[in-house]
């Protein structure tokens, strides 16, 4: 899987990657005495889907927050597509580019599915509340709005399910509508927050092919999951985090061969399985 | 029959319609964005008081309106301002405080030559412009089994005004509710952050919705205003919790969910006073008890209703349901 972006980017934290879409440099989060995150350097290669893994309470989701603009860092600075992160709400964040899944998916359950779907398109005039009341200004804007939503309902198996309330999807489906929301947005890069937690291995298949359509779309996607065969099969870098630090980057195969790796996880839970973190590389 | 028509004239009154006016405004905060205004009376009063002392002034009516529909907007402002970017149970503890100060600031007699402390304004004072402007005869006026003044106070007039402004509104909710920019507000009632992430600016939205709402509840405030007269205590926490009683009633997030409610909420609460007094005897309930005997009543009948309906009558349960 590996991609040819990264022959000569050093295995080791921090590492600088030839063309970084993503920049973090000294970000610290502490919630009173813990300190949840304090990465020094972190970089994220256009074009490429990276897995940032590590144990329950690493700090993963506490970085997404802070690189999305849902928590503001006590220190450090951010870098995305060239603009500065620093004091960004999140809508901003998202409207630059950057558009993020929630570990506890957020599906609008009291709104249908198409309705979810239209709220992450852009540049629709009609969300103005002047322009809302004379639809001729936003009718031509939904209607291409909802052409794309059908598009990608259809892409993650979900056009069936169109008109029916959000709630009433199963947790998988919520997830798959999470992400095709997001896409809505057309972002440039996707941040998935354990995109695969209780999805059924059915919907997991296709969930693993449609992260790689995104990076084959152009995008860039940087993902948090636990299960080492999903990470190895799709990501073409790993970032590895444990209590908060980064301790560990590279391929899958090299990452996974790592002591420090394979402590931070047997420290964390004892009952990981080892098959899950196997020394040889199995493609 | 004559219970009937007592329960129909409450059906059509125009404080009827000025209480739908003020839930249609609350249905914007709750159904639409699912705000927790617990303060809507207080929007109301300063609706009432902006047009009743501005019309003291002498100024046009056109004027007095809008002092008191700009009073509302401002008094959103400054409640939205410091609570609508943290969690949603602020916005409801600063509401209620808020309404009480407008109506303590009312009933205080620093303030006693303009708003006539806690005796209020008389409603001669200030209903004589809305009243010339009535082209209904200066005169009882008898349409079917209806008798009621053509001009004055609870008049045809007022009657025909209120409603048409009540459908007016109903009108105003429809559209903006099957907007795009509805969409957000419906978004952000269902999870804040997941619009967020999707780029709209959600404390921008929730301010738009809290002033629109704010707004008619002062709409609402005037015409019930033209009906009786200003007094700060007619407009208390009972009168916010009334407002919300009819809204699920009749159904949040629905386009005639609380006009539905405010003539059923009305009627039925008309009709269980008419037959208490016809059928039970003064010895057992004096007149006076009437009255708080009803609103219980009616508050049990309403209870019953939100647990075997949680959507109102007109709502969707998987919409909207409690
Ligand atoms: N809002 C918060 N307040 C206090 N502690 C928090 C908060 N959010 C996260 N933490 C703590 O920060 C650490 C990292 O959490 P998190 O980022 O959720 O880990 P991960 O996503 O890697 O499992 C945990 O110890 C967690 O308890
Ligand atoms: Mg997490």
């Amino acid at each position: 899987m590996a991609d040819t972006a990264f022959v000569s980017v050093p295995h080791e934290p921090g590492a600088a990657k030839p063309d970084p879409i993503l920049i973090a440099d000294g970000v610290t989060r502490r919630f009173g005495g813990l300190t949840a995150v304090k990465v020094d350097h972190f970089e994220v290669q256009r074009n490429t889907i990276t897995a940032l893994i590590g144990p329950n309470g690493a700090g993963k989701s506490t970085f997404f927050n802070l690189l999305t603009g849902f928590d503001q860092a006590q220190e450090g600075e951010g870098q995305f597509n060239g603009k500065p992160l620093r004091g960004m709400p999140p809508a901003k964040v998202a409207r630059a580019g950057m558009v993020r899944t929630f570990q506890l998916t957020k599906a609008l359950s009291r709104m249908t599915v198409i309705e979810n779907m239209r709220l992450g398109a852009q540049e629709q005039p009609g969300e103005n509340l002047l322009r809302a009341f004379a639809p001729p200004l936003w009718k031509a804007r939904e209607r291409e709005i909802t052409e794309q939503a059908h598009d990608l309902l259809h892409r993650f198996k979900l056009y069936e399910k169109r008109d029916d309330y959000a709630g009433s999807l199963s947790g998988g489906q919520r997830k798959l509508l999470e992400m095709a929301r997001a896409l809505m947005c057309k972002p440039t890069m996707v941040m998935l927050d354990e995109p695969m937690a209780g999805v059924n291995p059915a919907l997991t298949e296709s969930l693993l092919d449609h992260i790689v359509e995104l990076k084959e779309d152009g995008m860039t996607v940087l993902f948090v999951e636990h299960d080492m065969h999903m990470v190895r099969r799709i990501s073409d870098w790993v970032v590895v985090m444990a209590e908060g630090k980064i301790i560990a980057e590279g391929p899958a195969g090299t990452v996974m061969a790592n002591p420090a790796v394979q402590d931070a996880y047997l420290g964390a839970h004892h009952d990981t399985d080892l098959s899950d973190l196997s020394l040889e590389d199995d493609e | 029959m004559d219970i009937l028509f007592d329960v129909l004239r409450t059906a059509i009154a125009p404080s009827t319609a000025a209480f739908a006016l003020a839930a249609i405004g609350l249905n914007f905060h709750f159904g639409l964005t699912g705000l927790l205004n617990m303060g809507q009376a207080g929007f109301m009063l300063l609706g009432m008081y902006g047009f009743a002392i501005s019309i003291q002034q002498g100024w046009p009516i056109w004027v007095a309106i809008l002092v008191g529909l700009a009073a509302a907007a401002i008094f959103a402002v400054l409640l939205g301002w410091p609570t609508l970017k943290l969690r949603g149970d602020y916005l409801a503890i600063v509401t209620i405080a808020a309404a009480e100060m407008v109506r303590f600031l009312g009933r205080s007699q620093s303030l006693a030559g303009l708003t006539g402390a806690s005796s209020g304004i008389r409603g001669s004072d200030y209903k004589a412009p809305f009243e010339e402007l009535s082209p209904f005869p200066d005169a009882i006026v008898n349409i079917g089994p209806f008798s009621m003044h053509g001009s004055r106070s609870s008049s045809w007039w007022l009657t025909t005004v209120t409603w048409a402004i009540v459908l007016l509104c109903a009108g105003l909710f429809w559209r903006l509710a099957n907007s795009p920019w509805g969409r957000v507000l419906k978004g952000i009632r269902e999870d804040e952050d997941a619009v967020r992430s999707l780029g709209k600016n959600v404390y921008s939205y929730k301010m738009q919705a809290l002033i629109i709402g704010g707004v008619i509840g002062a709409l609402g405030g005037i015409t019930w205003a033209l009906g009786n007269s200003v007094q700060p205590d007619s407009m208390g926490r009972p009168t916010t919790f009334w407002l919300w009683t009819l809204l699920l009633l009749g159904g949040a997030a629905t386009v005639f969910g609380p006009v539905l409610g405010s003539i059923l909420f009305w009627s039925s609460l008309t009709l269980v006073k008419s037959l208490a007094s016809a059928f039970i005897p003064s010895d057992v309930l004096a007149p006076t008890e009437l009255e708080p005997f009803s609103l219980v009543l009616v508050g049990v009948t309403l209870m019953l209703l939100v647990v075997f309906r949680p959507q109102g009558v007109l709502g969707n349960k998987k919409e909207l349901a409690f």
